[in-house]
C-alpha cells in the first residue's frame, strides 16, 4: 500500500495530509515508546549506578549520590581505579577470581563429556533398560539441590574432601549432569537416522559415529550447554558454600563477595567495585556470545 | 536402533554411577533422616515434620514463601508478557531485550549487592546515597525508609530485587511464542473491528496458553528454591525469613540435620508433580518418534 502511494507524485494538499497522518500515527505510539523507553532505563538504572559508584573515591560515595556524577560526566577527575586495586588485593577478590576459574572450568569440561557420551548411547544405542534410565534422569531434573546436602557433606567429611576443588568439581558435575544428558540426548536423537545407518554401513565404529557425526553437528547446543554450565556455577553460592565453606583460599566470588556484604557493611565504593568484579566475566560472555547464551539459560529452566 | 551390547554401558556408566552418588542415593538419605534426631541418632518419627507445621519460625517462612509464590510469579510472568507484545512493535527490540535480560548473566549474589545500593539508608537529614530513599526525600519531601528493615514492606523490596532478575528470562520465552503467533489471524481480528486489548485477550493469551504455563511453572520452582537473595540482603532476618535459608540455619546455625531435611522433603514434595508431568511429556515424546 504505502509502496503505491511513493510512486504516485502526491500533490501539495496530499503532502500536508500526509504529514497530518504521520504526526497523529507518532502522536498514537508516544505512549508505547514512552513506557518501553521508561522501563528500559527503569531496568538499567540498578546496574549503571554500581557501576558509576564503584569508580568514584570514598568520600564522594559517602556524601552524594552517584547519580551527581552525571552533571558533568566527563570530569574524568572525579573517578578513581583505587577501589578495584583495593577488592582485587586486601580483600581478596583477585584470589577469589583465580578460585572461581578453577572451579569453573572443570565444573563445566566434566559433565560436559560425561553427558554427551551418555546422551549418544540413549539416543543411539538399544540397551536393556534404556527408556527407565533416561526417565530416571528426566525426574531428577528438577530435584531440588536441598535434598542432597546433607548425605554428601557428610560424605565428603569423612573422605576429607570437603573444602577441595575435587569435591566441589564432582558436586558441580552431579548436579549438572541430568539437565546436561536430557539436552544433549534430544540434540542427537534428532539428528538424521539414514546418517549414521550409513555410516555404519561403511564399516564407522560407535566411537567414529560418535567423534565424527555427533559432535561436530552438534557444535551449537553443545555450546549453549557450555555456557549455561559454566554460568551456573559462576553464579552459584549455595553449593560452594556449603561443600567448601568460607576459608578464602578456597572460597569462590559469590562467597566471598557475601562474606564482603557482612565485614564492608556502609562501605559501598568497595563493595560495588566487589560486585563488579564477580560480573564481569558473565557480562562479557552475554555481549560476545548473546545468541548462545539467550539458547543456553532459555534451555536450562528446567534445572533443579 | 541397532544394539550397543556391553558398550553402552561404557557409554552411560559414569553418568549413572554419579548420578547414583549424587542424586539417588543423598535423597532417599534425607528422606529417612528426616525421620531422625538432631544428630541423626535416634528415630524420632514425624516429630521434625510437626516442628515443621507448627512452629512460628517456619510459620514466618511459609508465609514468605507463599508471598513470594503469588507476588512475584504474578509480577515477573505479566511483565514478561507485556514487554513481550509491546517490544515486538518497535524498531530497537533488541536492544531493549538486551537491557531487560542482562540481569540474568549477574549471579544473584551480585544482585543482592545491586539492590542492597539501591534501599541503602541514611537517616533524615544526612545525605541519601540510595536510589529508593533519594526519590523519597527529594522528589516527594519524605523522611527515608529502611526498606530491608520495614515489616512488612522489606518482603517486598526481595520479591521486587527477584522481579528485576526473572523479568527478562519469562519476557524472552514468551516473546518467542508471540512471534509464533501467525500475523493473519491477529490481522483478521483488526478487520472484523476487534480493538487491540480484545485482541489481547481473546487472541493472544489463548494462543500462549502453554507458553504462559511453562514460564509460570518455572516460576513456580524458582520461588520454592529462593535462597542466595534473601541470604545475600536479610539472611533472613526482620521477618523475611524463607524456607531454602532457614534450612541453610538448621544445618550450619543450629546443627539440626532432622529438621533442615524434612525441610528439604517439602520443597522435593512441592516439586513432585512437576517431576512427573515432566516425565510424563517426555514418554508422549517417545511415542511419536
Amino acid at each position: 500500500m504505502s509502496n503505491v502511494a511513493r510512486a504516485v507524485k502526491p500533490s501539495k494538499a496530499g503532502q500536508v495530509n500526509m504529514w497530518v497522518r504521520a504526526a497523529r500515527r507518532w502522536a498514537a505510539r508516544f505512549p508505547l515508546h514512552a513506557i518501553i523507553i521508561t522501563i528500559s532505563l527503569l531496568w538499567m538504572t540498578p546496574t549503571v549506578g554500581l557501576l558509576v559508584s564503584s569508580f568514584r573515591p570514598r568520600d564522594a560515595v559517602r556524601s552524594t549520590g552517584w547519580w551527581t556524577v552525571f552533571v558533568n560526566p566527563f570530569d574524568f577527575t572525579q573517578y578513581t581505579l583505587e577501589n578495584y586495586v583495593a577488592v582485587l588485593t586486601a580483600q581478596g577478590m583477585g584470589r577469589a577470581f583465580l578460585n572461581s576459574l578453577i572451579i569453573a572450568v572443570p565444573s563445566t569440561l566434566l559433565p560436559l563429556a560425561l553427558a554427551a557420551l551418555a546422551a549418544y548411547a540413549f539416543a543411539w544405542m538399544e540397551f536393556p533398560g534404556r527408556q527407565t534410565l533416561f526417565a530416571i534422569v528426566v525426574g531428577l531434573l528438577v530435584v531440588p539441590l536441598q535434598m542432597t546436602l546433607i548425605p554428601i557433606l557428610r560424605l565428603y567429611n569423612q573422605l576429607g574432601l570437603s573444602g577441595t576443588f575435587l569435591g566441589i568439581w564432582l558436586a558441580h558435575t552431579g548436579y549438572g549432569l541430568p539437565f546436561a544428558v536430557y539436552l544433549l540426548r534430544n540434540f542427537f536423537g534428532a539428528l538424521p537416522r539414514e546418517l549414521f545407518e550409513s555410516a555404519f554401513l561403511d564399516g564407522a565404529s560407535w566411537f567414529t559415529a560418535f567423534t565424527r557425526l555427533a559432535l561436530p553437528l552438534s557444535v551449537p547446543a553443545l555450546a549453549s550447554l557450555a555456557i549455561f554450565q559454566f554460568l551456573w556455577v559462576w553464579n552459584d553460592l549455595l553449593v560452594a558454600l556449603i561443600y567448601l565453606g568460607g576459608t578464602e583460599r578456597v572460597a569462590p566470588l559469590t562467597v566471598r563477595l557475601s562474606t564482603l556484604v557482612n565485614s564492608l557493611g556502609q562501605n559501598w565504593e568497595l563493595l560495588t567495585a566487589a560486585a563488579f568484579v564477580s560480573m564481569a566475566l558473565p557480562l562479557a560472555l552475554f555481549f560476545s556470545l548473546q545468541r548462545y547464551f539467550v539458547r543456553g539459560i532459555l534451555a536450562g529452566s528446567v534445572k533443579g | 536402533m541397532r544394539r550397543g551390547g556391553l558398550l553402552a554401558w561404557l557409554y552411560v556408566g559414569p553418568t549413572l554411577l554419579i548420578l547414583a552418588i549424587y542424586l539417588v542415593y543423598p535423597t532417599l538419605t534425607t528422606i529417612y533422616l528426616s525421620l531422625l534426631d538432631k544428630r541423626s541418632e535416634t528415630f524420632v518419627g514425624v516429630d521434625n515434620y510437626r516442628w515443621l507445621f507448627t512452629s512460628n519460625a517456619m510459620r514466618i517462612a511459609f508465609r514468605n514463601n507463599l508471598l513470594w509464590l503469588v507476588v512475584f510469579t504474578a509480577l515477573t510472568v505479566s511483565f514478561g508478557l507485556l514487554l513481550a507484545v509491546l517490544l515486538d512493535r518497535v524498531r530497537y527490540e533488541a536492544l531493549a531485550k538486551s537491557t531487560i535480560f542482562l540481569p540474568m548473566a549477574i549471579s544473584f549474589v551480585g544482585a543482592g549487592v545491586i539492590w542492597r545500593f539501591m534501599y541503602a539508608f541514611r537517616p533524615p537529614n544526612t545525605p541519601q546515597v540510595g536510589v529508593l530513599n533519594a526519590v523519597l526525600v527529594g522528589v516527594f519531601g519524605r523522611d527515608p525508609v529502611g526498606w530491608l528493615v520495614e515489616r512488612p514492606i522489606n518482603n517486598f523490596a526481595l520479591i521486587v530485587a527477584g522481579v528485576w532478575i526473572w523479568t527478562g528470562f519469562c519476557m524472552v520465552i514468551l516473546s518467542a511464542a508471540y512471534k509464533g503467533i501467525p500475523r493473519d489471524i491477529i490481522e483478521a481480528a483488526r478487520v472484523d473491528g476487534a480493538n487491540e486489548w480484545q485482541i489481547f485477550w481473546r487472541v493472544i493469551l489463548p494462543l500462549m496458553k502453554s507458553t504462559v504455563a511453562v514460564v509460570t511453572t518455572t516460576m513456580v520452582i524458582n520461588v520454592l528454591k529462593v535462597f542466595d537473595i534473601v541470604y545475600v540482603m536479610t539472611f533472613g532476618e526482620f521477618g523475611t525469613e524463607v524456607l531454602a535459608n532457614r534450612m541453610y540455619k538448621e544445618m550450619f546455625q543450629f546443627r539440626d540435620f532432622g529438621r533442615a531435611s524434612a525441610i528439604a522433603v517439602v520443597l522435593l514434595l512441592a516439586i513432585v508433580p512437576v517431576m512427573l508431568v515432566n516425565i510424563r511429556r517426555f514418554q508422549e515424546q517417545e511415542a511419536l518418534r
